[in-house]
């Protein structure tokens, strides 16, 4: 009994203390929410972290898991369309072939938030999307190499997300964005690690070989947090210390990262927030109940990440949100 | 005599493209020879192709026996995903490594003879039964791992991806045991020519009393148990088992070096430790483009364009093309006649 009513006061004050304007708004509303799928373990975070602010805001969520195909998502859609839902959620798999599915939402006078990604359909059919930006989350990784190598020379290595992928290239102007004005940092090599940890692993070894067994690198920027991970590995094989020999700079913030940073093994982190339905849920209530239009495209905060900020206790937090 | 055989063997296009691919990563780089000793282990570019070359020829092996039997294995890369799936989840829930490695192995195993009786029993066309588990496989490791990447901190584990025995890395010392073995296994018996049989004709096979079923089921689990093993190895260097991206597309790369080493799609005539040299090609080629600074939009194209000249170079029309131009030393038959 003291459990549930503990539990009860605790879902109380967090409800409190964010949203507090709309606090009792979504209760009762039902929500659909059609996910991609289950690919990353940000995605994982991403579900959870939805459904823990459903239950937070008292939303019933019906969720429909894509398994990366847009047919399911597009049923999904229309199976919430017939049920009548009071909105729908949803993270498109690609960015094109959703107009048809969308005007039926709109007829229905259903209001729909994209999540995390963008699509090519007009504007008018959808209510907002909510994303990060991954050029502002390159720039914040450069920026915070600028701040931290002072006037000394520093040469970086880049290790880059998939070929062609937006995150990778985004995030690769971002950061050269950050760094451009500061002379003394310049990126010597860049190559692909497939935003994985072994590939991570191995394009560093070779970068390390190539660069005079890593004498001359002062940090290495990684498009995802799994690249650094490997990255990392591949550093104290090289017999150099990660951190303090070379700085490691990534993007992400998954627990990991977190993991190695109490370690002092890496340096900074910009976070890719999992909760991208926390803006949603406060854009639907202001609409719903308010009438109030929110802005097209909400931009999520990318959050950098130190040692100052412990790390171990973000590494305990994020780990239990399924990543 | 003696000579000369070791002179053709090594003038096979296999050698003389691993020595090209190996001379421009000099040009590219001047250090990539250079072994220096660190931490009780040798270090180098050099040491970096074997070493990561070590997953891909120990696929290799056990494709190329499927491939010699006209079949081919397409569900490896999955199989190491789920090998390394299960290592991880148990060691990282208590379980020992010495429990933890013998259980992913069997894992590996089962997957090969799930193959194999698809292949045997249900008369399924190989390409089909081992897509079936090259999908659905990867599936069944994101359910072993729950979506996530498992790490794990045991040594023995770990030992198998990033150890050293003898200044060789673990992985490197593991595929040179097991092609030996194998090599010896099919060669010193008479394993090897019954696979070859079987990849020419089964039914011929079968009526010369060689049990084809049995063979075809060894020679999946085979290639299951060896991708199992690559698994482990890609899952104790990273010290975890990322189960969307461990072994993924390495069947292609398997496939790829089996036909560079010279077996033929078509079963029957096959070489082990060539498909080792195909795996090394590939490699080279891969630590070549890392070392040498191009932007990785080039990384398939330059890729491509290589594996494209040494199959050219390997065909029999080129070969006659090259014995013609460049085999002086031959007596023209003319002067016999005289």
């Amino acid at each position: 009994m003291s459990i549930i009513k503990k539990l009860a006061l605790v879902a109380g004050i967090g409800a409190l203390m964010s949203s507090t304007a709309y606090a009792e708004g979504l209760s009762g509303k039902v929500i659909g929410f059609s996910q991609i799928g289950s690919e990353s373990g940000w995605r994982a975070a991403e579900t959870s972290v939805t459904r823990a602010e459903a239950e937070r805001l008292g939303v019933d969520l019906k969720f429909a898991d894509a398994q990366q195909k847009q047919e399911n998502q597009i049923k999904a859609l229309r199976g919430f369309i017939a049920q009548g839902v009071d909105a729908i959620l949803i993270a498109p798999v690609v960015s094109t072939g959703w107009e048809e599915v969308l005007t039926e939402a709109k007829d229905a006078e259903i209001p729909v938030v994209l999540l995390d990604r963008g699509i090519d359909a007009p504007e008018d059919l959808y209510l907002t999307s909510v994303a990060s930006d991954q050029v502002k989350e390159g720039r914040v990784a450069g920026e915070w190499l600028v701040a931290n190598v002072g006037d000394k020379d520093c040469k970086v290595v880049e290790l880059q997300g998939t070929v062609g992928s937006s995150p990778a290239i985004n995030r690769k102007q971002g950061f050269e964005e950050g760094i451009a004005a500061a002379t003394n940092i310049s990126i010597i090599r860049s190559q692909t690690g497939d935003f994985t940890r072994s590939k991570g692993k191995e394009v560093m070894e070779g970068f390390l070989k190539a660069e005079g067994g890593g004498a001359d690198i002062c940090a290495v920027y990684a498009h995802n947090d799994d690249m650094a991970v490997g990255a990392i590995q591949a550093i104290k094989d090289a017999g150099l210390k990660p951190g303090s020999d070379i700085l490691v700079v990534s993007i992400d913030a998954v627990p990991d990262i977190f993991a190695a940073m109490a370690a002092g093994e890496a340096n900074a982190t910009v976070e890719l927030t999992p909760n991208m339905a926390g803006p949603a849920f406060e854009a639907l209530d202001a609409f719903l109940n308010a009438g109030t239009m929110p802005e097209k495209f909400i931009i999520t905060e990318s959050k950098l990440y130190t040692p100052t900020d412990d790390p171990q206790g973000e590494y305990d937090r994020r780990k239990g949100l399924g990543y | 005599m003696k000579r000369q055989a070791l002179t053709s063997a090594l003038l096979r296009p296999q050698f003389a493209a691993l020595a090209a691919v190996l001379f421009i990563n000099w040009l590219l780089f001047p250090g990539f020879f250079t072994i220096t000793w660190q931490d009780g282990r040798l270090f180098g570019s050099l040491i970096d192709v074997l070493n990561r070359g070590a997953p891909v020829a120990i696929l290799a092996i056990g494709v190329t026996a499927v491939i010699a039997t006209k079949g081919v294995d397409l569900s490896v890369g999955a199989v190491m995903a789920i090998s390394g799936a299960v290592a991880a989840v148990m060691v990282s829930t208590g379980t020992p490594a010495s429990i933890a490695i013998p259980v992913a192995l069997l894992a590996g195993l089962v997957c090969g003879f799930w193959n194999g009786v698809l292949v045997t029993y249900l008369d399924i066309q190989p390409i089909i039964a081992t897509l079936v588990l090259m999908v659905a496989g990867r599936g069944l490791a994101q359910l072993i791992t729950e979506g996530s990447i498992v790490t794990f901190s045991d040594p023995l584990l770990s030992y198998i991806g990033t150890g050293a025995l003898l200044g060789l890395p673990m992985p490197v010392v593991i595929a040179l045991v097991l092609m030996i073995v194998t090599t010896l296994a099919v060669r010193r018996t008479a394993l090897g020519l019954l696979i070859e049989a079987v990849g020419v004709n089964r039914s011929a096979a079968r009526f010369a009393g060689i049990s084809s079923r049995l063979l075809l089921l060894m020679v999946y689990s085979f290639a299951g148990f060896c991708a199992a093993i690559a698994g482990l190895i890609v899952a104790g260097d990273i010290r975890g088992a990322d189960a969307n991206n461990a072994g993924l597309w390495l069947e292609l790369d398997a496939i790829l070096a089996v036909v560079l080493g010279g077996t033929s799609l078509l079963g029957g005539r096959f070489s082990i430790p060539m498909s080792v040299v195909g795996a090394l090609i590939i490699q080279a080629m891969n630590t070549g483009i890392l070392i040498s600074g191009f932007s990785p939009q080039f990384n398939l194209v330059v890729k491509s364009a290589v594996i494209i000249l040494i199959l050219v170079l390997q065909s029999p029309q080129a070969g006659q093309w090259i014995s013609r131009r460049f085999t002086p030393l031959t007596p023209p038959p003319k002067r016999s006649a005289e």
